[in-house]
């Protein structure tokens, strides 16, 4: 059971969180022209690296998305921060 | 001494004696004996059989380290399979039975097998049984396979307990390391936690009569103890640490006793340390997995731990100083005993069932036991679970512990220190976090290099009888990483997980190949230490507690009005109501519903609110129909979507002001949804400007539907306007119950005029009541579920993920206009626009019809194209009832181009059987949506 | 020497005391340039240079891996083969697997211990119900065997589950593939070697790939720690490493790597004689020839590529597994372990050329790459011979992401993957 920690409620048992994709996706903004390739990297595109990774994570019982850096080998945690810089 | 059992010493209790059963044969022992240690004491050796020739096996170790005597045992009404007899402590009544044997441990028929090992070597298996069909000899070898036998039995209180708890430092292992770590560690103020898997502190103090910092260990013991505790310092015997796993969390099983489930606690610890000891390693030579061969320091245990003299002639085989005291301390307790170096020589077994004698240099020494010490092998799982390195120490002949992970330490034995002070030193040294001191240790061993050569068979793995030749014949093939040879000969699989086995397998690999054992490498050490219960990770996960339904708040009311309950996403609610026969009931119900009005708790469905200036736009762009245009007091039908434009979830939108939506979404639905839309607020929006709260389990909804829905309602007296005009369909009133504020929103699920009222949860009973009440008078019918299904089937009305499925997008369903029209961008808009979306020959939602006398099509019937050779499926059937409202049968399906075919027939195949059904729109009741705004 | 495996054999050797025996395969040092190298030497990647040897003709081929023989996901499965599957090209591609590995033994003669014992997936509410129905008609259209069971036929089957009213999930019914079983996860790697070597193909453990040698756009050649090996084609079946060789190689993968865990209790004697999938409770379970019940379920929850399993996932399995067969709360887990697997966002495999010149992949299969190892060589040998896809492995091309033709398993059937 590893443990994360929440920027917000500090550190929580894994159960308490989900995994909700890789950090820097953008979507693209699809009131313009956007083509089958870059729709499909957008989806399907994951950099799923071994070693040091930057996700987005949610807190489930506070709600709250963040961005974790981790290990995908050792389960290391390097940092986690919210989203929003502004609050800071 | 009287037989086996020494006087003065041992720390089991003499004034009480124990009766067992060990095979048939009646046996006695006493409180603190482990099955194996009483039945040595009985004088029994035989306690087993081997798992593949059925040899007799006698214990080797006096703990974990033992794979050959393990028994099913019963105890009053409670049978346990699989009991290792070293780590089992006897209890009075308990009748054991080795395991795979017949009828006996000592006469096993199956003995015979060992006749013909010659032509049952490593891995025979594989190379034959391949004609005609593997699965025609499996059973019988099944069945000759397999160790305990379980009885079906369910054992009513065994339920583990599980705990959460978390400490500065947890030592495992009270042996003089631990304790002495414990004590320092405790002394500067750090939260310990010391555990072991005895059920007594002192580890291996009771294998030697010494003295520890010149007191009697045990004084030494007793005093370590009381200062650790009064340091606040806490102690778990009969405690196993058995695995340590991600952020230092490390998994301790507690036993309770025989027949008693064990606890679990999660143990998070800042720092770890490994002071789990070390424990014998065997001797590959000819013979050597006769009964009455066993470890030197397993002989000791038995010694000092339950007063057991393991033999009368002993002798001491071995190729390293610790057993140095050995013989003396054998002596002393009554044994003869004669000591041989292993040297270059190649010793033979002599005996069968019975050990006679030990024959070395070409003499022959007669014997019962011969203990055989290959050196020290530090237990160094844990540390191999924690992500410890291991280096091989030439000097000690042995894996150690190397570079560490954070948080983690090895010392005394298990560091491979095993004198006494050097050990302390290490362990005070590790408690505090501080370099550990230099030692030059005065151990020594000569490196045991099995003979190869030999044509006697010479066992490494005792239990799964795996021989040196085997691992040959593994060599020759090329088995040769340390991981084939294992899967290949099973050395290393038996039930001890090759703590017995695995370091004589790696000496035989090395000497076979001319490479070290460090060249060789290790296999992998996994969790479970030991073995462990499956009861151990359920606890109160069990029943109604595993995954348990959500509860209505109404859910008394319900039963006192005869409910049957049911499941249904995920919320436990009424079926239907009523014990007559289920289809008849739920028939009246809707029949009930399109004649009167029904009641239904429809509390599940989800309420979340959207609010904030931006609300209006967040909404507009997570949910496929544009609500822009939705005005405040009016409601919306729309779809969410994934990005992946799949229909994900439907649900009605409230514009109930300007800046504030309620979301009503599937029951089933309410957590992904409320996780799709704060994902959505969080990433690409203001946050600031928009506020999701998920207010589910805030509001009970009683739901109205049906001719008279408002005049039922116009009885509570809520003092709004019922009339259409007032209250149109898809509006949304809120108004006071009983002054408690109410929600009203008429909106249908059934097709005929529905209002759903809203309290807080608090009220839902006095609503429910009033609403009873009331409803007598115009024949209201309280309605389940199921009744709930099929009026909204006959309507036309799906329900996500049973008329949808992974592929449905929007416009199959029947909504293509914001997919074309809308405006602004949506999650899922460009998904809707790719080649897939885009193609003709989608699943659409159709209806399907069957003539009236006949019976309805099978829910999960395909839909078939039968112009090719073969039949191929075009879609399949979502929803199939007998409409009661209709007097026949309806169905709703997702049929590939389905909208342009209706009229056409279709062919239903089920099973294999084919019918015909006429392909419809999805609506059945009220096609022109009059009724919805009467 | 002795090469061919039969009980003859073993009688003839035991008098020789089994030394004639042959080496099952030998361990060729690397050579400079091969026809084809596969990266990756589990099941997938042997199978794979089987059929192109042996099916296509291609002599000179090398098989790489970094570490031993199926020391990757084949070693460390729960040995379930099924086809029950929604989707006609799913059916299609694991059929292919259940139809190859019905003659698999006989073929290599190498006893792979396929035991069609049976697979039943239960089902514990009427809705289920209904959806194993819409499951076993797609498995039937699509040319797999199944069949319905009411209550009383499962407990026949399997009487050693939870039949008992507190029962959190009642049993209402299930679909059973009698063709379905296990097989010894070792013996297919071991046995595809075997047959691989003896047709000349060179397998070269304890060689990693640290670098891809990419020149004009086209792959020529693996920088290894044994040298550079160079070659015309190459074939990747690294499954949850598949994301690695990506990343050396410049392309992405619809893939998330996950640890995925397995269970097996001591030997027993026989208890449970099917293998009883339930979605439900999260959990199934088997029993192996050698007495041990294997134990399966879920992924764990945080994407990794550490392969050892966490605890949460364990309780989960283990409790929903004892809650679906009550009598096994006593008995004893020896060892759990993990494999990571490669998990697409349609729960289906990706056959088909990487994006790279010259490099194709075989990845994706998920949970389920197990079951799919006679099909997926056979149809990437198919691949690398001809540089066209064989009919059954066209649907699986990883350019169906791009035109969204996904083939969602794990949405559409409710069948755990």
């Amino acid at each position: 059971m590893q443990q994360f920690p929440c920027p917000f409620c500090g550190l929580r048992n894994e159960q308490e969180f989900h995994f909700a994709g890789e950090a820097g996706k953008t979507r693209p903004d699809t009131m313009k022209e956007v083509s089958a390739e870059q729709w499909s990297a957008y989806l399907n595109h994951y950099n799923n690296p071994m070693g040091k990774t930057c996700e987005i994570w949610v807190h489930l019982p506070c709600q709250e998305y963040f961005v974790m850096q981790r290990d995908t080998v050792t389960m290391e945690v390097f940092a986690s921060e919210q989203i929003r810089k502004d609050l800071k | 001494m009287s037989g086996f059992r020494v006087q003065n010493r041992g720390l089991i209790d003499r004034h009480k004696t124990l009766s067992f059963q060990f095979d048939g044969k009646s046996c006695t022992g006493h409180p603190g004996d482990t099955l194996a240690s009483a039945l040595l004491a009985n004088g029994i050796k035989i306690m087993g059989r081997s798992f593949k020739y059925h040899r007799p096996r006698g214990v080797w170790g006096a703990w974990f380290d033992d794979s050959n005597a393990i028994f099913n045992i019963s105890l009053g009404a409670i049978q346990l399979p699989n009991c290792p007899a070293a780590t089992t402590y006897l209890e009075d009544g308990m009748q054991a039975r080795s395991v795979n044997t017949f009828p006996s441990a000592r006469f096993d028929i199956k003995g015979v097998l060992d006749w013909f090992s010659p032509f049952l070597p490593a891995g025979f298996y594989y190379k034959t049984f391949m004609r005609p069909n593997w699965h025609l000899f499996e059973p019988t070898i099944r069945k000759m396979a397999g160790l305990g036998k379980l009885d079906g039995n369910i054992i009513e209180e065994y339920q583990s307990d599980q705990i959460h708890q978390s400490c500065d430092l947890l030592i495992v292992g009270a042996g003089p390391a631990g304790l002495a770590a414990a004590l320092s560690a405790s002394q500067k103020g750090s939260s310990v936690v010391l555990v072991d898997d005895h059920d007594i502190a002192g580890g291996s103090s009771y294998q030697q009569q010494s003295n520890i910092e010149n007191k009697p260990a045990s004084l030494w013991i007793r005093d370590q103890i009381a200062a650790i505790a009064g340091n606040g310092g806490r102690i778990l015997l009969s405690t196993t640490a058995y695995g340590i796993y991600d952020h230092n969390l490390v998994a301790l099983i507690q036993d309770s006793g025989f027949g008693h489930a064990p606890r679990l606690w999660r143990m998070r610890a800042k720092r770890i340390l490994i002071a789990t000891g070390a424990i014998d390693r065997q001797i590959t030579f000819a013979n050597n997995d006769r009964p009455g061969i066993m470890s030197a320091v397993g002989a000791l245990e038995f010694l000092g731990r339950y007063g057991v003299l393991v033999g009368k002639k002993i002798a001491l085989l071995s190729n390293n100083s610790h057993t140095q005291n050995t013989a003396n301390l054998l002596r002393e307790a009554g044994a003869e005993v004669e000591t041989f170096d292993t040297g270059d020589n190649s010793p033979v077994a002599i005996g069968g069932k019975k050990l006679r004698a030990l024959n070395i240099d070409g003499k022959s020494h007669s014997c019962d036991v011969i203990l055989a010490s290959g050196g020290l092998t530090p237990v160094v799982h844990l540390w191999r679970h924690g992500g410890g390195r291991l280096e091989w120490n030439e000097a000690i002949q042995a894996f150690i512990p190397a570079q560490a992970t954070t948080g983690m330490r090895a010392a005394g034995a298990a560091n491979g220190i095993y004198e006494l002070d050097e050990a302390l030193a290490d362990a005070r040294a590790a408690a505090l976090d501080q370099p550990s001191p230099k030692v030059q240790s005065a151990y020594q061993i000569k490196a045991l290099l099995p003979d190869i050569n030999s044509k006697k068979r010479q066992w490494i793995d005792f239990q799964h009888d795996v021989t040196v030749k085997d691992i040959e014949l593994a060599a020759r093939e090329n088995y040769s990483s340390v991981e084939h040879l294992k899967r290949y000969t099973t050395l290393g699989m038996a039930s001890d997980q090759g703590k017995t086995s695995n370091m004589a397998g790696l000496a035989v690999m090395a000497s076979l190949q001319n490479r070290t054992i460090s060249e060789v490498g290790t296999t992998t050490f996994r969790p479970p230490f030991v073995p462990v219960p499956f009861e151990l990770y359920r606890g109160v996960k069990r029943q109604q507690l595993f995954n348990p339904p959500k509860r209505l708040a109404l859910e008394a009311e319900h039963r006192n009005v005869g409910a049957a309950m049911g499941e249904y996403g995920g919320w436990l609610r009424p079926a239907w109501y009523g014990d007559d026969d289920p289809h008849n009931t739920i028939r009246k119900e809707v029949i009930s519903a399109r004649t009167h009005v029904a009641i239904i708790d429809a509390s599940p469905l989800g309420k979340i609110e959207i609010m904030g200036p931006d609300a209006e736009k967040f909404i507009n762009f997570v949910f496929y129909n544009t609500l822009t245009t939705l005005k405040p007091g009016k409601i919306r039908y729309a779809l969410m979507l994934s990005e992946r434009g799949i229909v994900y979830d439907d649900a009605v939108i409230t514009r109930v002001d300007q800046n504030r939506f309620i979301i009503s979404c599937s029951s089933s639905h309410v957590e992904g949804v409320n996780n799709a839309l704060e994902g959505w607020r969080q990433d690409g929006n203001d946050p600031d400007r928009i506020f999701v709260h998920d207010t589910t389990q805030n509001w009970a909804t009683i739901t109205l539907s049906g001719p008279k829905a408002g005049e039922l309602l116009s009885k509570l007296d809520m003092s709004i306007d019922l009339s259409p005009d007032a209250f149109p369909h898809m509006t949304f009133r809120q108004a006071d119950f009983l002054s408690v504020p109410a929600r009203i929103s008429r909106v249908s699920f059934t097709g005929d005029p529905s209002y759903e009222i809203s309290v807080p949860t608090l009220h839902a009973s006095a609503l429910w009541s009033a609403i009873a009440k009331a409803g007598k008078s115009v024949q209201a019918a309280f309605i389940g579920v199921e009744a709930l299904s099929i009026l909204r089937a006959e309507k036309g009305y799906i329900i996500v993920g049973k008329d949808t499925d992974g592929e449905t997008m929007p416009h199959d369903i029947g909504f293509s206009q914001p997919r074309l029209r809308k405006e602004s961008a949506f999650v899922g808009d460009r998904a809707l626009h790719t080649h897939a979306a885009n193609g003709q020959n989608r699943r659409q939602l159709v209806g399907l019809m069957v003539k009236g006398n006949e019976c309805k099509i099978v829910t999960g019937a395909h839909l078939i194209d039968q112009s090719g050779s073969k039949p191929r499926s075009i879609g399949y059937v979502t929803s199939s009832y007998d409409s009661p409202t209709l007097a026949h049968p309806i169905a709703l399906a997702l049929l590939e181009n389905g909208t342009a075919r209706i009229g056409e027939s279709v062919a239903v195949w089920n099973q294999g059987d084919i019918r015909q059904a006429t392909i419809a729109s999805a609506c059945f009741y009220d096609k022109g949506g009059g009724l919805l705004n009467a | 020497m002795t090469k061919t495996y039969s009980a003859f054999n073993i009688i003839k050797e035991a008098f020789k005391g089994h030394k004639g025996w042959s080496p099952a395969w030998r361990s060729p040092k690397p050579k400079a340039q091969y026809e084809v190298i596969i990266i990756g030497g589990g099941g997938h990647g042997l199978a794979t240079a089987y059929y192109l040897a042996k099916n296509h003709g291609v002599k000179d081929i090398a098989i790489v891996e970094k570490g031993w023989l199926g020391s990757g996901n084949t070693g460390r499965n729960t040995t379930a083969i099924r086809s029950n599957y929604f989707y006609p090209e799913s059916c299609a591609l694991y059929d292919l697997s259940v139809r190859l590995y019905e003659k698999l033994s006989i073929e290599l003669n190498y006893n792979v211990m396929f035991s069609q014992r049976g697979l039943m997936v239960v089902f514990h509410s009427e809705a289920e119900m209904e959806m194993a129905v819409r499951g076993m008609n797609a498995m039937m259209l699509g040319g797999t065997d199944a069949r319905l069971l009411d209550a009383n036929e499962v407990k026949q089957r399997a009487p050693l589950l939870n039949y008992r009213a507190d029962a959190r999930y009642p049993i209402h019914g299930a679909v059973i593939q009698e063709r379905g079983g296990t097989a010894r996860h070792d013996a297919v790697a071991w046995g595809y070697a075997r047959a691989a070597d003896a047709l000349g193909v060179d397998i070269i453990q304890n060689c990693e790939v640290k670098d891809v040698i990419i020149e004009g756009g086209t792959m020529t050649g693996v920088e290894t720690n044994l040298g550079p090996i160079r070659a015309s084609r190459f074939g990747a079946a690294i499954a949850g490493h598949s994301s690695v060789l990506a990343r050396m190689a410049g392309y992405q993968l619809p893939i998330h790597s996950y640890a995925l865990q397995a269970f097996v209790s001591e030997p027993l004697k026989p208890v449970i004689d099917v293998l009883a999938f339930s979605s439900t409770y999260g959990a199934y379970i088997s029993q192996s020839d050698k007495g041990g019940l294997v134990i399966g379920g879920g992924l764990d929850r945080v994407p990794s590529y550490g392969q050892k399993g966490n605890m949460p996932m364990q309780e989960n399995v283990l409790s929903g597994i004892v809650e679906f067969a009550p009598a096994l709360a006593k008995v004893k887990l020896m060892r759990h372990w993990a494999g990571i697997v490669d998990v697409t966002p349609d729960s289906s495999p990706l056959i088909g050329p990487s994006g790279v010149e010259g490099l194709y992949i075989n990845c994706g299969w998920g949970t389920g790459g197990f079951k799919a190892i006679p099909a997926g060589g056979y149809l990437f040998a198919h691949l690398l011979a001809t540089g066209s896809h064989h009919e059954i492995s066209r649907p699986f091309d990883p350019s169906r992401f791009q035109s969204a033709q996904l083939i969602d398993e794990g949405a559409a059937s409710g069948i755990a993957h």
